[in-house]
């Protein structure tokens, strides 16, 4: 990493502090922010995070392990999350993998070489009644078809 | 680029989504006085609608009797069961009366700061719910002397979860807010005595706190007259799965689930899940039995299956839900939900001995008294009750019969 990345990312993560508090309470918002911004917390962010806060960086570390969202390294530019519980399943979304799939030539859980897309299964998206449910970074499609699906997909840049 | 249908139906209800003016139970509740409340939410049996069934009242009165220099309200929308979706539809359609309800809670025991975890899946209602927050703090609904009285400072912040399914259990939820891994704590003590930060702490879920300014307006007596005599007033249900008009149905507690299939137009039902993957999974011979905490208990989760789903691999939807939202940290939990996961799949294989199963019914039945909180006491419920309930299509299973049956996995 370049010392003026570097030193861009302390000033970023001390204006969270600022924003936030320095309480262990603000480190949650802290990393969502981050994991926001640059699509993962670097070891170094972490450490950073970690000082900011006068707590251990395993400390900071455990919390990234624990929750699904964060990630300590980048999965790809854009993450398109696919619902994998009961009623989006009922609603077809066997189709959607295999047509996802067969038009990308990944697997699920795996990045597309560009690193444009990663595809990831998720847990109910509390879209039940119009499954099946699609996340791409934060924005939610719902009853998506499998020509619908590849067609939002050929969009993300 | 087209993202979502978000239906803006007018939606009508008895409770609920019955008329209310926003901002105006909060003027009538500091008008009657904190007890007057306290003895209306009292009166109306309100118990919390998330599932558990505390009741509302006793809650705020604990609280409420604390002296602690710190108090707080969370509002837990961390609404992850799977087939619930009651409280995206309450906050994207009604945000007002579920903040109103939280700054009538913080009027009530005393507290100033309230705090909404929103789950990291619902990240496109932010702005939404922070732009409405915004308007309550113009019209003097939050903030500081709210409608002109003396000392009676609110305010709300949103706070986000990160997709863990754990975290709407109250002290893992609690644990989040203060930046840890939201693993659970043990109970007692309760987080109305030691809850956020080591305050007294009111968690209430979104359609609990929405019912209050209802009850408010139109008194506690007038909330209990619906429903049956324990379950009292009315239930947001998510209905979805094998029917024609899935979505949100605000009914009275007491329904029979052969009333709601017919009222969501459900045809050629074999199977009815009441209560998310955490519920229990109900046959044609139960659909008699009444939708009410005493009975057929819900968070408000319903999901239908008609004939033509295989039972097993629903329940093997649910037993990898388990294994993957598990926190990991009590072991009953971490590995009772990999062992019932490994003995569906062997049902499905056909590869099972009736001494194993018999073993793993004695394994969810440890796990439902074992587990540290209620995601593992839960998670075998659903295992259970298709054991229960469908042995007939559990044991005689083979490949052949369903062209969907053969397990490649």
């Amino acid at each position: 990493m370049l010392i003026y990345e570097r030193n861009s990312l302390v000033d970023e993560i001390v204006d969270l502090t600022v924003e936030y508090g320095k309480e262990r309470s603000a480190l949650l918002p802290i990393l969502q922010t981050l994991q926001l911004r640059h699509k993962c917390i670097s070891d170094f962010a972490q450490q950073e995070v970690a000082r900011q806060l006068s707590i251990h960086p395993v400390e900071v570390y455990s919390v990234i392990s624990f929750y699904t969202f964060l990630h300590p390294e980048s999965q790809g530019r854009n993450i398109v999350r696919l619902c994998q519980t009961i009623s989006c399943d009922l609603a077809g979304k066997c189709y959607l993998v295999k047509a996802i799939e067969r038009e990308l030539g990944i697997k699920f859980g795996q990045t597309t070489k560009d690193k444009r897309i990663k595809l990831e299964f998720t847990n109910c998206l509390g879209m039940c009644d119009q499954g099946p449910a699609m996340v791409i970074n934060e924005r939610v499609f719902t009853k998506v078809t499998p020509e619908r699906a590849v067609a939002i997909l050929n969009e993300v840049k | 680029m087209e993202t979502m249908q978000i239906e803006k139906t007018s939606r009508k209800g008895i409770v609920l989504f019955s008329e209310y003016v926003a901002g105006s139970a909060i003027r009538k509740a500091v008008k009657i006085g904190r007890e007057e409340v306290l003895f209306e939410l009292r009166d109306s049996k309100l118990k919390g609608r998330g599932g558990a069934g505390f009741p509302t009242s006793t809650k705020w009165m604990i609280t409420a009797a604390a002296s602690a220099p710190k108090k707080y309200i969370v509002c837990n929308a961390d609404e992850g069961e799977p087939g619930t979706f009651k409280d995206r539809v309450l906050m994207m359609e009604h945000p007002e009366i579920v903040f109103d309800g939280m700054v009538i809670a913080g009027y009530t025991i005393g507290a100033k700061t309230g705090i909404l975890y929103l789950r990291g899946e619902y990240y496109y209602m932010l702005e939404f719910l922070e732009n409405h927050l915004s308007g309550m703090r113009e019209k003097n609904l939050l903030g500081k002397n709210i409608i002109a009285k003396e000392g009676f400072d609110f305010d709300i912040q949103i706070r986000l979860g990160s997709g863990a399914y754990v975290c709407g259990e109250e002290t893992a939820l609690i644990e989040s807010l203060e930046g840890h891994r939201g693993e659970p704590r043990n109970r007692p003590p309760y987080p109305v005595n030691t809850g956020f930060m080591g305050c007294p702490t009111v968690v209430n879920n979104v359609e609990t706190l929405a019912s209050v300014p209802h009850i408010i307006m139109k008194s506690g007596k007038w909330f209990s007259e619906y429903g049956t005599d324990k379950s009292t007033g009315s239930k947001l249900f998510s209905v979805s799965g094998d029917c024609e008009n899935p979505g949100v149905y605000e009914l009275p507690w007491g329904m029979t689930i052969t009333e709601v299939l017919d009222i969501v137009g459900a045809k050629n039902t074999k199977a009815v899940q009441v209560g998310g993957a955490s519920g229990i999974c109900l046959s044609h011979a139960q659909f008699n039995r009444k939708l009410s905490y005493e009975d057929a208990s819900t968070g408000g989760s319903i999901i239908v299956f008609n004939e033509s789903r295989d039972i097993l691999h629903i329940l093997q939807n649910f037993m990898e839900f388990f294994v993957e939202e598990s926190c990991g940290q009590c072991t009953p939990c971490r590995i009772g939900n990999v062992k019932l996961l490994e003995g569906v799949k062997k049902l499905r294989n056909g590869n099972y001995t009736f001494a194993e199963i018999r073993n793993l019914r004695e394994l969810g039945q440890t796990m439902q008294v074992a587990s540290k909180c209620g995601l593992g006491q839960s998670s075998p419920n659903a295992f259970l009750s298709i054991l229960d309930n469908f042995s007939a299509e559990v044991f005689q299973y083979t490949s052949s019969d369903k062209h969907n049956g053969v397990n490649n996995e």
